[in-house]
């Protein structure tokens, strides 16, 4: 099962791979002017930890190439009931940052379960609908929602991690309808999606931590409160639009470095690189994202089974998710909603399950062709 | 299963929309980076940018001999960034820093205008605590040593309310546009010289233009305009003088003012008790205010300008001046004092019950007859000591700039029906013409009678800068024998056998003045004095020397009892110390640093 085929390595998706491989180091680039310090203070070592990060990540990602990925569908079920247990743990034991529960420490790492859960569902997702071999009706969708979104979505609410609870939930919904739905069946999920809206907001508003409100507030109105609620959209509308065409120059930017953006090295990286970039460097930066996700199409459209197409389709989604909630709420045409930037954003264990992600993602494509063994 | 042709179409559809989503997000960045690219970078620019105001370095005041009253010291303070200090270190910090956990937290909750403002914690530490400090500075978050400058007056106390003191912009000041470019927490005149020569002393603040962080912290500088350093002034006050004088008010209260009687420059201005301006430097206490406004020896009233007093026996000066100028009375003439003159069923004692017999103007003025100024008086009319009066700058502003002043009262029969709706009757002109009843004027005004008594009649506006163009009110007009003989008598009442002025009699100069005694009891029942205490006001006023007077002074001492007693001592010791050597005033005065 492990063993390295030569046309392994002649099928290795390297367009996939150079572009995953540019945008981290693009994104090293990034933080390590957006983390810099005036010219005398001692720098940021952040840009030196990611850096570290991605080579580890690399070899992750080799590993999960190596091996067929028709492995993880059977083992599907026992990770899905491992990254449950893991979210338990994380509310039960969890260390707590920026007022939500979100890490667990294991002696000197500290890693958020939350990271790997969205991989581990899609994985679980693609099994099961690999599995159901006829148009899903009503009663499947149902079904299925009540398996395996009810709760994960409440304990990701529980942390809270709005961010990846939306992910979670907008994943569902995607591989749901790419898989083929009834036509009845649809026209339920959104007269319920819509029936449900003002119920469901009510009860997400008030279980909302008020940080959490703020943001929606400031979307809806960032001018109500310039220096406090709509602070984070308008700073990063600045330091965007302040880039015009050519950009400021690499490390000629002033509202990453000086603080005025928050979030600067995480949430909010792309108006650093836009600041100093301009229009020019972020439409390559888009195009670079636009070529992965169309690369996962492409690799869901060829691969040789269901599992394997629902598979790519669901990690190819949480990646287009992930992008354009990020990308639009940096731009100010979407909710703050603190998801980070794939590839790009500090964080080790994001860059990690991102890397292990593309790794499987790449399983998919070099085992497409189904007379390889 | 899906089949292979719907998959493809599938991803195809999903493809078109991810397409989609691009195209709106580009559309995006095109209205941002170059629609509205310009306006943005213009907000990136301002977010960035601070423009910090310097104050330029105070101006220092000199004395009239060069002798500096006021220095600019630099010193350290401990201040704290609330939002970077975790509160749970507070009794640590209050340990190294050495005050109580109480006053620490109650300097915190005193938060400025952001939580990124320093918060002063402790203002002049020594070296020794800064490097102390320093060492400990990582341990608390937030904690930084700040220097300031502020304004040291070296001489304490004395010419406080010459000199005045600094304060902060207080709130109507903040409004005002000629306080624009002083930075708010810059500290301004609030009082005295500091606050009328402020425009001078101040200087023109400099501007720093600095790069800053989202907390306000400096970047990197990117263009400073240094502040330009404020003019020094030269006072004409003479610091021995003003020294000499307050070191005798002390335990008195009371005002004295020396004037250059040529110019009109004044040479020392007391009002004792006084207070220290050291204090207001670095930012009084609410505490430490409100104790100084609640004194009841009232410190910070200046009795030299503001309060206004009888003149008593000095006021005969101008009784006699008019009654010469008039000439109701000469040299020669007399009159015959048997303690007393009775008018209808009133009796008007003078002071010596036995009575000084047949007596002269120059020997009334050397005993300070009352009598003899009964009858002048008599014989002039309360109008005619009024016109006099006046003439000699009494009954009105002098102008000085200093604080708000107290005009005096001459009275005269207009003002009588005017104001009191009664006739004046002549007993009011006797009590009037020995500088009773109705007659008040401030020490200030009497040193301005007196310098003109020594000019040969003109009446200067006090000055209070060395060399500015004097301010002459108005010409006294009377006949400069008149003045040259009432120097004569002058000198009699201090250096002649039985001169109520003897105390003020001098080894290395002649002294002329007269004495005064201002009942406070009996005569004014709604005097706000009366109150505290009973005894009499003690005048002294002088001029020195007698002949060619360089130096005209009035003293003042609240309840001090007998002018002679009281007031001519302290006239005395400011005389002489004006009149040293300006080497020997450098050596006895002036402060080493």
């Amino acid at each position: 099962m492990f063993k390295i085929d030569r046309r392994l390595i002649q099928n290795f998706d390297w367009i996939t791979f150079a572009t995953v491989l540019v945008l981290s180091l693009i994104g090293i680039m990034t933080i390590f002017s957006a983390t810099r310090q005036p010219a005398d203070a001692v720098q940021s070592p952040l840009f030196l930890k990611q850096l570290a990060w991605l080579a580890i990540s690399i070899l992750a990602m080799v590993v999960c190439v190596s091996f067929d990925y028709a492995w993880l569908g059977r083992i599907a079920f026992p990770l899905y009931l491992t990254g449950i247990v893991l979210l338990v743990l994380v509310l039960v034991m969890g260390k707590t940052g920026m007022g939500a529960q979100r890490w667990i420490s294991l002696g000197p790492v500290s890693f958020q379960p939350s990271e790997f859960f969205k991989l581990i569902f899609v994985i679980m997702m693609a099994q099961y609908l690999s599995l159901t071999g006829w148009e899903l009706d009503i009663m499947h969708l149902l079904r299925a929602f009540g398996l395996w979104v009810v709760l994960p979505f409440i304990l990701l609410v529980k942390q809270p991690d709005l961010g990846t609870a939306l992910v979670v939930g907008l994943i569902f919904t995607s591989m749901m309808l790419a898989r083929g739905l009834q036509r009845k069946a649809v026209w339920l999920v959104v007269i319920v999606s819509l029936v449900s809206l003002p119920f469901v907001g009510n009860i997400v508003w008030t279980g909302m931590k008020d940080y959490q409100k703020n943001r929606i507030i400031a979307f809806i109105d960032p001018e109500a409160d310039p220096s406090g609620i709509g602070y984070h959209i308008n700073q990063s509308k600045v330091a965007i639009g302040s880039g015009e065409i050519v950009g400021k120059g690499y490390l000629k930017g002033t509202q990453g470095p000086f603080r005025f953006l928050p979030e600067r090295h995480t949430d909010f990286i792309f108006a650093v690189f836009a600041e100093e970039w301009g229009f020019l460097g972020s439409t390559v930066l888009l195009f670079l994202y636009f070529l992965l996700i169309m690369r996962g199409l492409d690799t869901a459209r060829k691969a040789k089974d269901s599992f394997g197409r629902m598979l790519a389709l669901g990690i190819t989604f949480m990646f287009a998710v992930y992008f354009f909630v990020n990308i639009g709420m940096t731009l100010g045409i979407m909710p703050v909603v603190g998801i980070p930037l794939p590839f790009m954003s500090y964080g080790g264990t994001a860059l990690l399950s991102n890397f292990i992600s593309i790794g499987v993602l790449m399983n998919v494509r070099t085992r497409r062709f189904s007379l390889f063994y | 299963m899906l089949t292979e042709k719907s998959g493809t179409e599938k991803v195809f559809v999903i493809g078109l929309l991810i397409s989609l989503g691009f195209i709106v997000l580009l559309l995006r960045l095109w209205q941002l980076q170059i629609l509205q690219g310009s306006e943005l970078r213009k907000v990136s620019e301002s977010n960035r940018l601070r423009v910090i105001g310097v104050p330029a370095p105070r101006g220092i005041i000199f004395d009239r001999n060069g002798l500096p009253l006021v220095k600019n010291i630099s010193y350290f303070c401990a201040s704290l960034i609330p939002e970077e200090f975790d509160n749970s270190l507070i009794p640590a910090l209050a340990k190294m820093l050495k005050i109580t956990e109480d006053d620490l937290s109650h300097r915190l909750a005193t938060r400025g205008q952001s939580p990124f403002t320093p918060v002063r914690l402790k203002e002049g530490l020594d070296r020794r605590e800064v490097s102390f400090i320093e060492a400990r500075r990582s341990d608390f978050p937030g904690l930084m040593i700040e220097i300031e400058v502020s304004r040291q007056y070296i001489y304490g106390t004395v010419g406080a309310h010459v000199i005045g003191y600094l304060g902060k912009l207080n709130p109507a000041q903040s409004k005002d546009p000629s306080f624009r470019d002083v930075p708010s927490e810059a500290f301004i005149g609030q009082w005295g010289i500091e606050k009328i020569f402020d425009q001078t002393l101040r200087g023109t603040a400099g501007q720093r233009i600095i790069e800053v962080d989202a907390l306000g912290r400096e970047i990197r500088l990117l263009k400073e305009n240094p502040p330009i350093k404020g003019q020094n002034l030269t006072l004409s006050i003479d610091i021995a003088l003003q020294k000499e004088a307050e070191k005798a008010f002390v335990g008195k209260t009371g005002a004295l003012v020396a004037l250059k009687p040529d110019t009109g420059e004044v040479l020392g201005l007391v009002s004792a008790p006084s207070f220290d301006p050291n204090k207001f430097s670095q930012g009084i206490s609410s505490d430490e205010w409100a104790s100084l406004m609640k004194d009841k020896q009232l410190p910070m009233l200046n009795r030299a300008v503001q309060s206004q007093y009888p003149p008593g026996s000095t006021f005969k000066i101008i009784v006699a001046i008019a009654g010469l100028e008039e000439r109701v009375i000469n040299d020669a003439s007399t009159v015959t004092c048997k303690g007393g003159i009775s008018f209808g069923k009133w009796h008007f004692g003078c002071w010596r019950k036995s009575g000084h017999g047949t007596i002269s103007l120059h020997r009334a003025i050397v005993e300070s007859c009352d009598v003899y100024f009964y009858e002048t008086g008599r014989k002039l009319g309360i109008d005619k000591i009024y016109d006099y009066a006046t003439r000699f700058g009494l009954g009105k502003e002098t102008g000085i700039r200093l604080a708000s002043e107290k005009k005096g009262l001459i009275p005269n029969t207009d003002w009588k029906t005017r104001t009191k709706k009664t006739p004046w009757f002549l007993g009011e002109t006797f009590v009037n013409s020995i500088g009773q009843g109705y007659v008040a004027a401030t020490p200030l005004q009497m040193a301005v009678m007196m310098a003109a008594l020594s000019n040969g009649g003109t009446v200067f506006s006090p000055t209070i800068i060395k060399g500015e163009r004097p301010i002459v009110l108005r010409q006294a007009g009377v006949r400069p024998e008149t003045l040259e003989e009432m120097k004569r008598h002058l000198a009699g009442a201090v250096n002649e056998p039985g001169g109520t002025g003897g105390a003020a009699r001098s080894a290395s100069i002649t002294v002329g003045g007269k004495t005064g005694t201002a009942q406070v009891v009996s005569i004014r029942k709604d005097s706000k004095y009366l109150t505290e205490k009973h005894r009499d006001h003690a005048w002294f006023v002088a001029i020195a020397p007698a002949e060619k007077p360089e130096i005209a002074v009035s003293v003042l001492v609240e309840h001090g009892g007998h002018g002679g007693i009281a007031a001519a001592p302290i006239a005395k010791r400011a005389i002489e110390a004006y009149m040293l050597p300006a080497e020997k005033k450098k050596e006895v005065f002036g402060v080493q640093n």
